[in-house]
């Protein structure tokens, strides 16, 4: 008799990732907001609403880092857009925090600011339902998916990849891009959504709010570590796999490669929207810029550098990428690119896979001298 | 200089001996009110007498006089006769015009339509063209006069035009049914204004003439939309001219390693900056042959982009063959390093790259479409280079090496081609046609860091849309791109013509996902 599904999903992590994980999530759970609500802001142990806003962003990009990995290191699809799966998501969101303004914008209208400086007298009928928070989180999950599956099918269908699909991918999100520019899209143009003031009712800068997201991101990326951890290790994950190494071998046993790229493309799409959807409460904006060809290719170099293939990987890069980027940000502006492309070069010549390759082989090296 | 001007018309007077103006019409030029002043100037307007011009000029030049009753031109000690044109002993106490500003003006538009008789063809085209654009309904019979003595065929035109213009006014309705019909041939949006207030009942209470201004209208526009859609189309074709170099090495290295070059964009801008760099040098050393920095800059940037190219290659796509993923993704680094780089060198801001005086202005087709030279210039640059790399890839040893890799890399290697320096060359010459792109589009647009990052998604799609290692798909794809693109840009706007390609691309290719020209034969995945 096989095990329950619940059973086997737990079953996807070794022992020492369960406990790294109740780590994590203890730290982030009960530590961080006891440090930052219960220690003074003078002393060395307070966690800054700084340090809280960063970790919290970093680990919607960890998300998106996995969501990537699917993809691109079991399913050998690299993806150049899926910064557009990470805005769609954080649009659909960013729509019901633009309701929840209500009559605080600065026209005092019931419609978003920008409309009301577009002239425009009603909502746009893709905005209807945008006030009920369930509609929304569905929306959140439902939209990238749509459009992943629509794009993914017409995509794998006529059997388009390797650096075609690449660039194919990229072009698509530079055309949404485009498109979320202009403001009679209607959703915001140029500066896509901001000043936001509460989620159901409750105000979005207070403490409690700022760790209550904290909480919902770092559960939300413990859920997909279990989730993908699993997803990997089923039938399905190991039949993805065969697929990136020889497609045409699969095919000739009889799998259809179709459905296999289409469902884990599509579960991407969706972690993506929903990392977005975390992000833009955090941030306070989203804007097409989100979309940028740009963007996307670095949460590439993020799986890359982490280590394609595992799951951890995506999580260390992504961190690790990000911490330079504010660190380099503040101190040295004008080498941040250099170093960003270095980072692309280096790790693709140096390191293919990754840091964790990196420690692996330390540790068998260490183990073979021993 | 006017004294000599008005001896030769006094001779020419003289020679033709045409009658005199009649001196009553001339009295009245000194009548005293100002009205009465305007009508004489328009009566012997309609004359278009040599000696007209004489008098008018004289008193706009204030040197009328009213001596007695007879009016006379003072011209320092000399007096003439105003009417015939005699010379009279000066008057002792001559009495002056007054010209105000209402007669000024007046006397302006006097001598302009005057000059439409004048002897050199020249004046007379000038004077043509200015009326064009401003014809009053009373100068109808005067156009007429013109129109009989033209002879030559330009002028002719441009003073039927006018005439018809100015028949508009007229009361008969069937001249003005003529002149709609004759309007109805031009295609000026000027014209076309003109004509509008006639479609309306307010404005033309014939029916018969109304209906021809409709019917006129809509010629007019269908040519002017006309011209538009022509003048697309070149702005397509120079586009897709810019994509084309930008493709061609694309197509080449994909082609030839299988890899896609993101920092391609990226050798436009070398090839930009390195004309730039021309300039300042010229600007410094040889101002005087500053029109020639731009052929110098062609070599150099080639130059330049080949050399970055080669470097690109020796230190990181080299060792990533195989893993075509990973050359996108350290290409990609590169292109961030090379922007950095630019930025740094540069400054961020964008520098200033101008057009040789030779490359400014440009042909006039139709009244609203102008070809400018340097578009003209760059199709033509781009179809030359087109033409360099046909020779070197279908005529050449190397040529014959780099296709022979890009259909076979293990076997061609059997064989004793050189992969690894095909390899390089290959690069090296994609980047050196990007650097050429880069001087091309230097002319167009602006010349920064940031320049290259929006060629290359479309140059990727060139690639994609044409398929890989053969010129010819490379060529039609991006002047297929370009001129569709612009077109669709017209209709509906640049944003939604750039997403409506990008899906049609992504439909294309279900239906042949290699390209419009694969090639054929045995793939090895």
């Amino acid at each position: 008799m096989r095990k329950p599904l619940i059973v086997r999903i737990l079953s996807g992590l070794d022992t020492p990732a369960w406990i790294a994980l109740v780590v994590f999530l203890v730290l982030s759970l009960v530590a961080v907001p006891v440090l930052h609500l219960m220690v003074p802001e003078d002393s060395a142990f307070h966690v800054s609403t700084y340090a809280i806003t960063l970790v919290g962003k970093i680990m919607c990009y960890a998300l998106v880092a996995i969501a990537m990995d699917l993809v691109w290191g079991y399913g050998g699809i690299l993806s150049l857009g899926h910064g557009l799966f990470f805005a769609l998501g954080g649009y659909a969101f960013g729509m019901y925090l633009m309701r929840q303004i209500g009559r605080d914008g600065s026209y005092q209208s019931d419609l978003p600011d920008f409309m009301v400086f577009l002239d425009w007298k009603e909502l746009p009928w893709f905005w209807l339902g945008s006030d009920s928070f369930g509609w929304v989180a569905f929306l959140v999950m439902a939209v990238p998916a749509l459009v992943a599956f629509v794009f993914g099918y017409f995509a794998f269908r006529s059997r388009i990849k390797g650096v075609y699909f690449s660039i194919i991918t990229q072009a698509l999100t530079y055309a949404a891009m485009l498109l979320f520019f202009r403001n009679e899209t209607g959703f915001g143009g140029n500066n896509g959504f901001t000043d936001f003031k509460r989620i159901l009712g409750y105000g979005i800068t207070t403490s409690e709010m700022r760790l209550v997201l904290f909480g919902l991101t770092a559960l939300a990326l413990a859920a997909t570590l279990i989730f993908a951890a699993w997803l990997v290790k089923s039938k399905f994950g190991r039949v993805l796999t065969a697929i990136r190494d020889a497609e045409s071998r699969v095919m000739f046993i009889g799998y259809n490669p179709l459905w296999y790229k289409l469902t884990i493309w599509t579960i991407s799409a969706v972690l993506c929207g929903i990392a977005g959807a975390l992000y833009v409460p955090q941030v306070g904006i989203i804007n097409p810029s989100e979309m940028s060809p740009g963007n996307s290719i670095e949460i590439a170099i993020w799986v890359a550098i982490g280590g394609r293939g595992t799951l951890i990987g995506p999580v260390i890069g992504a961190f690790v990428v990000n911490l330079a980027k504010s660190w380099f940000t503040v101190s040295f502006p004008e080498y941040w690119l250099f170093f960003l492309g270095l980072l692309f070069i280096v790790v693709t010549l140096m390191l293919p896979q990754g840091l964790v390759g990196l420690w692996k082989k330390v540790m068998d090296k260490k183990g073979a001298a021993a | 200089m006017i004294k000599k001007l008005l001896v030769v018309l006094l001779c020419a007077s003289g020679l033709n001996a045409q009658a005199a103006l009649d001196p009553a019409q001339i009295r009245r030029l000194a009548a005293d009110d100002s009205s009465d002043k305007v009508a004489a100037i328009r009566q012997i307007t309609q004359t278009a007498e040599p000696d007209a011009v004489r008098v008018l000029k004289a008193m706009s030049e204030d040197s009328l006089f009213l001596a007695g009753d007879k009016v006379v031109i003072v011209d320092g000690d000399n007096a003439f006769d105003a009417a015939s044109g005699a010379p009279i002993k000066a008057p002792a106490d001559p009495e002056s015009i007054t010209v105000n500003n209402r007669i000024r003006g007046e006397l302006a538009g006097a001598l302009a339509a005057l000059k439409l008789f004048d002897a050199n063809v020249a004046v007379r085209l000038a004077s043509a063209q200015k009326l064009q654009s401003n014809v009053s309904a009373d100068m109808a019979p005067l156009l007429a006069r013109a129109l009989d003595k033209e002879t030559d065929n330009r002028i002719k035109k441009l003073l039927t035009l006018a005439h018809a213009q100015a028949n508009l006014g007229n009361a008969d309705p069937a001249a003005r049914l003529a002149a709609v019909k004759a309007l109805a041939e031009t295609s000026s949006p000027t014209i076309k204004s003109v004509l509008l207030p006639l479609t309306e009942k307010t404005g033309e209470a014939d029916d018969k003439v109304r209906y021809a201004a409709i019917e006129a209208v809509k010629a007019i526009d269908s040519r002017l939309a006309m011209a538009e859609n022509v003048g697309r189309a070149f702005s397509g074709l120079s586009l897709g001219s810019i994509l084309l170099l930008g493709a061609l090495g694309l197509a080449i290295t994909y082609g030839v390693m299988g890899i896609i070059n993101m920092a391609h964009g990226e050798l436009l801008m070398v090839g930009a900056y390195a004309t730039y760099g021309m300039q300042s040098l010229f600007r410094a050393v040889l101002p005087d042959y500053i029109d020639w920095y731009l052929p110098a800059a062609i070599p150099v940037a080639f130059f330049a982009a080949a050399l970055v190219g080669v470097v690109m290659e020796r230190t990181v796509i080299r060792w990533l063959y195989g893993r075509t993923l990973e050359t996108l993704l350290a290409t990609w680094g590169i292109s961030l390093v090379l922007i950095q780089a630019a930025r740094v060198l540069f400054g961020a801001q964008n520098v200033e790259v101008s057009n040789p005086s030779w490359m400014s202005g440009g042909i006039e087709i139709m009244p609203n479409l102008m070809l400018p030279w340097n578009r003209i210039i760059i199709v033509g640059f781009a179809m030359f280079v087109l033409f360099i790399v046909w020779v070197l890839m279908n005529k050449t040893r190397l040529g014959m090496f780099v296709r022979a890799v890009t259909q076979n890399r293990p076997m061609a290697g059997c064989v004793g081609v050189p992969t690894a320096r095909i390899d390089t060359m290959a690069f090296a010459l994609g980047a050196g046609i990007a650097g050429l792109g880069g001087v091309a589009l230097s002319q167009i647009s602006n010349v920064g860091p940031d320049m290259g990052q929006g060629y290359i998604v479309d140059s990727f799609m060139v690639v994609v849309v044409g398929g890989v290692g053969q010129l010819a798909g490379a060529v039609w794809a991006a002047l297929g791109l370009g001129i569709f693109s612009k077109l669709l840009e017209g209709w509906a706007g640049a944003v939604i013509a750039k997403i409506s390609i990008l899906v049609c691309i992504i439909i294309f290719i279900q239906k042949r996902p290699q390209g419009i020209f694969a090639l054929k034969g045995r793939f090895v995945e």
